[in-house]
């Protein structure tokens, strides 16, 4: 290595470790999604400017895909060493996620009250509604991380609260043990296939989770020998929360405040699907000869490392180390140089994913690069298959003669 | 005198004591590893099955 490489690579080194060092107070980003929807609600309310209502879904769609663009990735994973002090400081990390939570409520009612309460035009009242969604996205990314702690009762508990704010009661449960179980296979309705766009997804997703959330809780609590409609029933608990919350907004701040809570947690339930469609997007495990499929790896999961959508997203784009290890903490998820990589962050790719040409464009020779040509090794959407196959389908030259023979 | 086995998640270290049970995915306490099912999956991970359990010892060592 010549003196002038090495000095480039100190450099960096050491700009890995000041941002290693410094990213801890970063993750403060969490508090500041629900601070944005509180303080530009109430911006609207005294100077009347229904235009403040926009800015979280600006922050959301325009500022941090602009921020990933002009920093960039990412570059520090935790040396084991690291890792431990990261595992000891566990309790800041939490707390950032509980005093969130909180905050998401407040957000809530601060964004109810002023809309309901407000006379607003109807596009900025839409601005509202993809505001509060924007934050319903970023806590159930939040409910997310609380919500794989089962061996904490308190994150637990939180994650139940914050899931309760977008009403997504049975989030937890259905992403535990359906989604991770069949994550990256045809049997699992929240990994995407690929041909499949994000609005057909979206309508297999949505009932298909909720449905397997129901009958994995009625199964629990079936061994359990209780009712499935008992007050142990976790998802009617959140459940309960969200409809008890809704009713109460309704009842103090008028009958507008209804329509406004259902179509903003129904937003907020499509941007979880939309995050759930890039995850996977035609990845796909294959079967082994014991019938199971083979363990979930971090090439079944697209990965993003872009810096500012990374501390959004609570490293939710480090998505091969969280499928590999679901229990770890945020703080200490690592990026896998070697997993299959989006071009963008999750925000970037969430708006590339409304447009269903413009993402086959981008992703299909992805999926098809990472399949090494091989469809028989990607998750298709049946009703592509017959194209996808035409168009890519190569058999590898080695195993062709073997093939044929069979 | 049997000592207790202890079954382990390779994955995220969850620990299955036959004494304990797993109340909370509806296994009493008491239940035989045995009586669970194969597709069991680690209640806490959720991405390891029964098969994939390690036996341990009570002092750790793998049996």
């Amino acid at each position: 290595m010549t003196s002038e490489a090495s000095v480039y690579e100190s450099e960096k080194s050491d700009v890995r470790t000041r941002w290693g060092a410094i990213k801890k107070y970063w993750y403060l980003v969490t508090l500041i999604v629900p601070a944005v929807l509180i303080a530009s609600s109430w911006a609207a309310w005294e100077t009347g400017y229904g235009q403040w209502l926009w800015a979280l879904a600006v922050v959301f769609w325009v500022v941090i895909p602009a921020v990933d663009f002009v920093f960039d990735e990412d570059p520090y994973n935790p040396t084991e060493e690291e890792e431990a002090e990261l595992v000891a400081e566990g309790a800041y990390y939490r707390s950032i996620l509980y005093v969130a939570t909180l905050m998401q409520w407040v957000g809530l009612v601060a964004a109810c009250y002023v809309v309901v309460q407000g006379d607003f035009s109807w596009f900025n009242q839409l601005g509202a509604i993809l505001s509060v969604g924007a934050m319903h996205a970023v806590g159930l990314t939040m409910s997310h991380e609380l919500g794989h702690k089962l061996n904490d009762k308190t994150q637990v508990f939180f994650a139940k609260l914050c899931s309760a704010v977008s009403g997504y009661a049975h989030f937890n449960i259905e992403h535990n043990k359906g989604h991770h179980k069949d994550v990256a296979t045809p049997d699992d309705p929240a990994s995407s296939r690929m041909g499949e766009n994000l609005y057909k997804f979206a309508l297999r997703e949505l009932p298909g989770a909720a449905k397997r959330g129901w009958s994995l809780e009625a199964e629990r609590l079936k061994r359990q020998k209780r009712s499935v409609f008992s007050l142990r029933n976790e998802l009617l608990q959140t459940l309960l929360i969200t409809v008890a919350s809704y009713a109460a907004m309704t009842y103090f701040l008028g009958l507008a405040a209804l329509p406004f809570l259902l179509v903003t947690a129904a937003y907020g339930w499509f941007q979880l699907t939309m995050a759930n469609y890039i995850e996977h997007y035609g990845l796909l495990r294959q079967k082994q000869e014991n019938g199971r499929y083979e363990r979930c790896q971090p090439k079944h999961s697209w990965n993003t490392n872009f810096k500012a959508s990374n501390l959004l997203t609570l490293h939710l784009q480090r998505h091969s180390d969280h499928h590999a290890h679901p229990t770890r903490p945020y703080q200490l998820l690592r990026d896998y140089a070697e997993a299959p990589s989006l071009p963008q962050g999750y925000p970037a790719m969430m708006g590339l994913a409304l447009i269903p040409n413009a993402w086959r464009r981008v992703m299909d020779h992805r999926v098809v690069e990472w399949a090494g040509c091989d469809m028989d090794k990607v998750n298709i959407d049946p009703d592509h298959r017959a194209e996808l196959y035409a168009k890519y389908h190569q058999v590898p030259q080695n195993l062709s003669a073997e093939t044929i023979a069979a | 005198m049997k000592t207790e086995l202890i079954y382990e998640c390779p994955d995220c270290a969850y620990q299955y004591h036959e004494a304990q049970g797993c109340e909370r995915e509806g296994y009493k306490a008491g239940t035989k590893w045995e009586d669970i099912p194969e597709d069991f999956p680690c209640p806490d991970c959720f991405v390891r099955e029964k098969p994939d359990f390690i036996a341990v010892s009570k002092t750790g060592e793998v049996a």
